[in-house]
């Protein structure tokens, strides 16, 4: 989700973003251990993009000031590196009997960077005020599912263009009750197992009460709550952070000043990198991982993790032509993922073989029976669908590197099923948006899917059940939507999980979409580094590394 | 001379206007909706973009939301980014870097421009003239993507004699690269404006008499001939100035200035139509501006012209 | 710069066009008076010994050769290719190597010739023949047209070209409408022309100025000859000569900034072939497959140096006082 988003602009690997939860590091080198007299008073940088939303939890939806955020506040929850299931962070305890009612308690002690308490109220008024959708922030959608959210945020009822949202009817969403300082209590409006792990999402953080004050000025010079405090801004320059001296949760930083450099072309950023202008890069370039030549550059200072973000190529079911089965498996048939994951990514993105991640709690391995490559079995689905007259277009925003691959796609296709087929780019992810928001695709386009936290339930809910949030081609099957429900509202993870799993192979007989490749993140830190570890995106563990 | 400069201050208000409202409406009457991929891989909350439209008068008609725009910009209120950064403020951050590159580009230009054109004009087809014609051409026709690329990973990388990326702060010593890779393109022309001046002028009447006057070699071309030869050169040097005021896309992106190409290259990219706007304002006036005074330095070098 | 002009405007903004490459000084050569066809046999006589004509003249032929029958140099499609080859470097079948599609990267520089030179020669002739005719029109009609015409010029080269460029295509690239090569190529043609007419459109006006007033045309003039007979038979041939000499190097920019904002992403695009696109795509890989961005980038630098060696070698012939 953050995940595609104009991280592009410089022309990133794409995508890679913020949220959720991975598993295994790949060859972890972290570079040995650090001096820590040199540590306590020292400085680093890593890369980053230009922030383009204020810097509010609420608001932001891209990777260019997630970043930032994420580094700035600490939320209930946190998701672990090397992925499984979320810990507590800012809770203390997070109790439900019935997946419907959570009371939760918070760590005492806790302040903002302003010096202020952190409260029950400060998240609950955090939450209503994104919800409320007057106050038009992007992430509002995350609280659907708790009790009044339909009374905070109006829809647009039509679903598009010029026809104003109504406004809604009360400002406050009634299933959150402040207890006391640090108890509050949040009804969903109808069973919801996983719930808690959602709490991890920048959405979900806390704000002080200068945030209510002032909310223009709080996104320059945002507070939060999280290790490190905010400095200074300096547009397409750098973000400057600090260590925040009074932080009272475990993950405090050992360093004292991070600097987040703010690059447009990740070529130069590299070349910093290599120069020893730069301390860490959570992804090089595509120049350095053709012939696995980051590597040689970087001696002992490449790590290699993987990222909850399934490469994906959608089809639009509400054109005629992509309404067979057949069809649609005919393609993903034709697809040589292993070719393309070779040849094009040099293998830093692995074939995609199951419907949501693999690092993903709750992910059936292998349930993806059409992501092989079988051309004879493609020709014959193929024919039974009754051939493809039309040139079979494949989209995909021109403003990340999305081209060489969906050219390979095209010509995999091409190449498997005989007919004619070719890729092209639209110019930028915003019109690219656009279209799919309108229903207007006329061939199918890539999209990628990076997991909002770490559960399979993120790969159904929003991608195959009718009116999910990202269900861009209008896929519609009862028997998927009663089988989330029900798991959803079961007892227990494994029981939500075995539904959810019952529903992907249900997907997998009707192939609304199909995976093809995994994500991987390829980062490469400076000399002066020491002890380092990424997240759960592949993002720099600040709370660890040292320096030299 | 008075009336010539208000004459032209006058004319300068509708050019101002046209260009300004071109660009108005290139950047903001385009179908599409500048939001609409502003939330990843889900539809933006119909909320956010209501929002965003109110505040930017998207809904209003054009010639509506640019006569907005034009009184707060006379106020000196240049609006805010979709992030609400103050696009004043991004300008001003973004400009001196501009400014910088600029008259280094210039210098580069000027320096080895001159020399070569100087050099070949003085020995005409021999081989050094051939060898400027070539090699300026060379890097004319090179495109400075490649120049830069090159130079920024051999330099900066192999051979680490430079930094790779200029720093915030943009000291000159960091971009005498950047310049020559910027530079480098006008090259080709300063040296052969230099060129045929020094050759046409070689042949007129006050150098063979200072010649015949028995004027050593050295004088003749240092005080005569140059100075005579280097208008034309001079006033396309500052014409080639006020481009370069305009910022420098690409050699801005490859090194990491903090330029205003830059800024409004990310911003053309990111529908940031305001700052877009903005950006193009500010160098509409500093190019009109520039105009007048080379029109005006022009004159001021060659006495034979005169104002109407 | 012989010739300061009545107006210090017209004179002093020389030929700035291509943004990042503005472009040359324009000449505007002293206007030659007596017999056109004289002059151009005298100009023939003096190009004729000169070898950089030469040379020019038949890398521009090899050119548009290669523009127009692309498969007189290679039977190779430049569309297929097997990705199990790719990133290849130079071999006795793919001569200079093979790109991240595996596809024959000698095959794509001969065919990419074909929108580059067609996209440049296009977006020249426009901006010479539309540019041209309103500076004739401005020039010899004086007065408010005159005015009216210049200001709205001036609103044209008040853009700054690279950025106005990326703008016009940005916002007119048809999204999703699988544009059709021509359109693509005519797109890039039309956004260059918009930008640079009133270069072209100044040349020809500054020209008309010169010689509006000289002593045949007003000879001709009160002889009852019509303002359109006066202009295409008298104060056209005139101008040709420093129109010429622009269009050629014109040509030279104009294919460097098609590969500009090929490199930038909004120029033309693929199915589409060209050396500006072939570089965009390479410049991730110089350290794997340099041939990838060297070769389109020769044959770019090659093209560009043989129109303006073309128009040097006119412009000296044409200027009496370099002989």
């Amino acid at each position: 989700m953050r995940g595609s988003t104009p991280r592009n602009v410089a022309a990133g690997l794409a995508a890679v973003a913020i949220v959720a939860a991975a598993a295994g590091c790949g060859d972890n080198k972290d570079g040995g251990s650090g001096d820590s007299a040199k540590t306590a008073d020292g400085a680093i940088s890593m890369h980053g993009v230009q922030p383009q939303n204020p810097l509010i939890p609420g608001m932001t939806t891209e990777t260019g000031g997630g970043k930032i955020i994420d580094y700035m506040f600490s939320g209930l929850m946190r998701y672990p590196a090397g992925g499984g299931n979320p810990e507590k962070l800012a809770a203390e305890s997070m109790e439900t009997t019935d997946s419907k009612v959570y009371k939760i308690k918070l760590k005492s002690g806790m302040k903002f960077h302003d010096g202020t308490p952190v409260n029950a109220k400060s998240f609950v008024d955090a939450w209503n005020w994104a919800a409320y959708s007057p106050n038009g922030a992007p992430n509002g959608t995350f609280f659907n599912e708790i009790d009044g959210y339909k009374d905070v945020h109006g829809e647009d009822p039509d679903g598009e263009g010029p026809k104003k949202a109504p406004t809604p009817t009360a400002k406050e969403m009634k299933g959150l009750k402040v207890v006391d300082d640090l108890n509050f209590e949040v009804t969903l409006s109808a069973p919801f197992s996983i719930w808690p792990t959602k709490t991890g999402y920048a959405a979900f953080m806390p704000l002080p009460e200068s945030f209510f004050k002032d909310t223009a000025a709080f996104g320059k010079k945002p507070v939060g709550n999280g290790p490190v405090s905010f400095v200074s801004w300096q547009d397409n320059v750098e973000v400057k952070l600090t260590r925040f001296a009074d932080y009272s949760l475990d993950d405090k930083v050992k360093v004292k000043d991070v600097t987040v450099k703010l690059y447009q072309q990740d070529s130069a950023a590299y070349a910093d990198l290599q120069a020893g202008n730069l301390d860490f890069m959570e992804q090089v370039p595509i120049s350095a991982l053709a012939g696995q030549k980051w590597k040689s550059d970087l001696p002992d200072r490449a790590i290699e993790t993987n990222i909850p973000t399934n490469g994906i190529i959608a089809f639009p079911l509400y054109d005629k032509r992509f309404q067979n089965a057949d069809l649609r498996k005919a393609v993903s048939l034709a697809i040589d993922r292993q070719l393309i994951s070779d040849k094009i990514f040099f293998g830093s993105r692995p074939p995609a073989d199951s419907w949501a991640n693999p690092s993903t709690p709750g992910n059936p391995s292998a349930s993806c029976s059409v992501c092989k490559y079988d051309t004879a079995e493609a020709k014959k689905l193929l024919e039974k669908a009754g051939g493809f007259s039309d040139e079979m277009v494949f989209y995909y925003n021109a403003d990340s590197s999305h081209k060489e691959w969906m050219e390979a796609v095209a010509n995999s296709v091409r190449d498997g099923l005989g007919i004619k087929a070719r890729a092209e780019g639209v110019p930028t992810f915003a019109v690219f948006r656009q279209m799919i928001d309108e229903r207007k695709m006329k061939g199918p386009y890539r999209a990628a899917w990076q997991q909002d936290y770490p559960d399979v339930e993120n790969w159904v809910g929003p991608l195959y059940v009718t009116g999910g949030s990202s269900n861009d081609g209008d896929y519609s099957n009862k028997q998927v939507d009663a089988l989330y429900k029900e798991g959803t509202s079961a007892k227990d993870l494994e029981g939500a999980h075995a539904k959810f799993a019952e529903a992907l192979k249900i997907v997998d007989a009707d192939v609304p979409s199909v995976p093809v490749y995994v994500y991987k993140s390829q980062a490469g830190f400076g000399t002066r580094l020491a002890n380092v570890k990424v997240d759960h995106v592949g993002e720099l563990d600040i709370s660890a590394v040292e320096l030299k | 001379m008075g009336r010539y400069v208000l004459r032209r201050l006058l004319q300068l208000i509708p050019v101002f206007v046209g260009t300004t409202f071109l660009i108005y409406w290139l950047v903001w009457a385009v179908p599409g909706d500048p939001f609409a991929g502003k939330c990843g891989e889900r539809r933006c909350p119909d909320a956010y973009i209501d929002k965003m439209t109110e505040l930017y008068s998207l809904d209003q008609p054009l010639p509506v939301q640019y006569f907005k725009y034009m009184s707060n910009l006379l106020q000196g209120d240049f609006g805010t980014t979709f992030g609400g950064q103050d696009v004043g403020a991004l300008i001003a951050a973004a400009y001196p870097n501009t400014a910088k590159l600029a008259v280094v580009a210039l210098l580069v230009e000027a320096l080895i421009g001159l020399t070569a054109g100087v050099l070949s004009g003085l020995r005409r087809n021999g081989f050094l003239d051939n060898l400027v014609l070539v090699s300026t051409l060379f890097l004319l026709a090179l495109p400075t993507f490649v120049t830069g690329f090159l130079l920024q990973w051999f330099l900066g990388v192999k051979l680490g004699v430079i930094r790779p990326t200029v720093s915030a702060e943009a000291n000159f010593s960091e971009l005498i690269v950047p310049g020559f890779v910027l530079g480098s393109i006008s090259l080709a022309y300063v040296a052969r404006l230099a060129r045929t001046s020094i050759a046409e002028n070689r042949r007129s009447d006050y150098v063979r008499t200072a010649i015949a006057k028995g004027l050593p070699m050295r004088r003749v071309v240092g005080i005569h001939l140059l100075r005579n030869s280097l208008i034309p050169v001079v006033t396309y040097l500052g014409t080639d100035l006020g481009a370069l005021m305009g910022g420098a896309i690409v050699t801005e992106g490859i090194f990491q200035i903090n330029g205003i190409g830059r800024t409004a290259y990310r911003a053309i990219v990111t529908k940031e139509g305001g700052t877009v706007v903005s950006v193009v304002v500010i160098l509409v006036l500093v190019y009109l501006f520039m105009n007048l005074l080379i029109d005006l330095l022009y004159a001021a070098l060659d006495p034979r012209i005169r104002y109407e | 710069m012989s010739d300061p002009g009545e107006n210090v405007e017209a004179a002093v903004r020389p030929g700035v066009a291509p943004g990042g490459l503005h472009t040359a000084e324009t000449p505007v050569p002293a206007p030659a008076t007596g017999k056109p066809r004289g002059q151009f046999a005298d100009v023939w006589a003096e190009l004729r010994r000169k070898p950089m004509f030469w040379i020019s003249a038949f890398l521009i032929l090899v050119f548009l050769v290669m523009a127009a029958f692309p498969s007189l140099f290679t039977s190779i499609d430049p569309d297929q290719g097997s990705l199990r080859d790719n990133l290849q470097g130079p071999s006795k079948d793919a001569w200079f190597g093979r790109d991240i599609q595996g596809r024959d990267i000698y095959a794509r520089t001969i065919y990419g010739a074909q929108a580059s030179i067609v996209v440049s020669v296009i977006a020249t002739l426009g901006t010479v023949l539309i540019g041209g005719f309103i500076g004739v029109v401005s020039g010899y009609i004086g007065g408010w047209v005159d005015g009216l015409l210049s200001r709205i010029a001036d609103v044209f080269f008040g853009l700054p070209f690279l950025l106005g460029a990326l703008l016009i295509l940005f916002t007119f690239n048809p999204p999703g409408s699988a544009p059709s090569k021509l359109k693509v190529e005519a797109l890039v043609a039309v956004s260059l022309m918009v930008l640079s007419w009133p270069v072209s459109m100044r040349i020809m006006r500054s020209a008309v100025l010169s010689v509006k007033e000289a002593d045949y045309i007003v000879a001709a003039r009160a002889l009852g000859a019509s303002p359109f007979r006066i202009v295409l038979r008298h104060v056209i041939p005139n101008c040709l000569a420093s129109m010429l000499v622009y269009s050629t190097i014109l040509i030279g920019s104009f294919i460097g900034a098609e590969a500009t904002l090929s490199y930038l992403g909004v120029g033309l695009k693929s199915p589409a072939m060209s050396w500006g696109i072939m570089i965009n795509e390479a410049q991730q890989f110089l350290r794997d497959v340099p041939g990838w961005l060297f070769f389109p980038a020769a044959f770019l630098v090659t093209a560009v140096l043989a129109f303006v060696m073309l128009g040097e070698s006119i412009r000296e012939a044409l200027d009496p006082k370099l002989r």
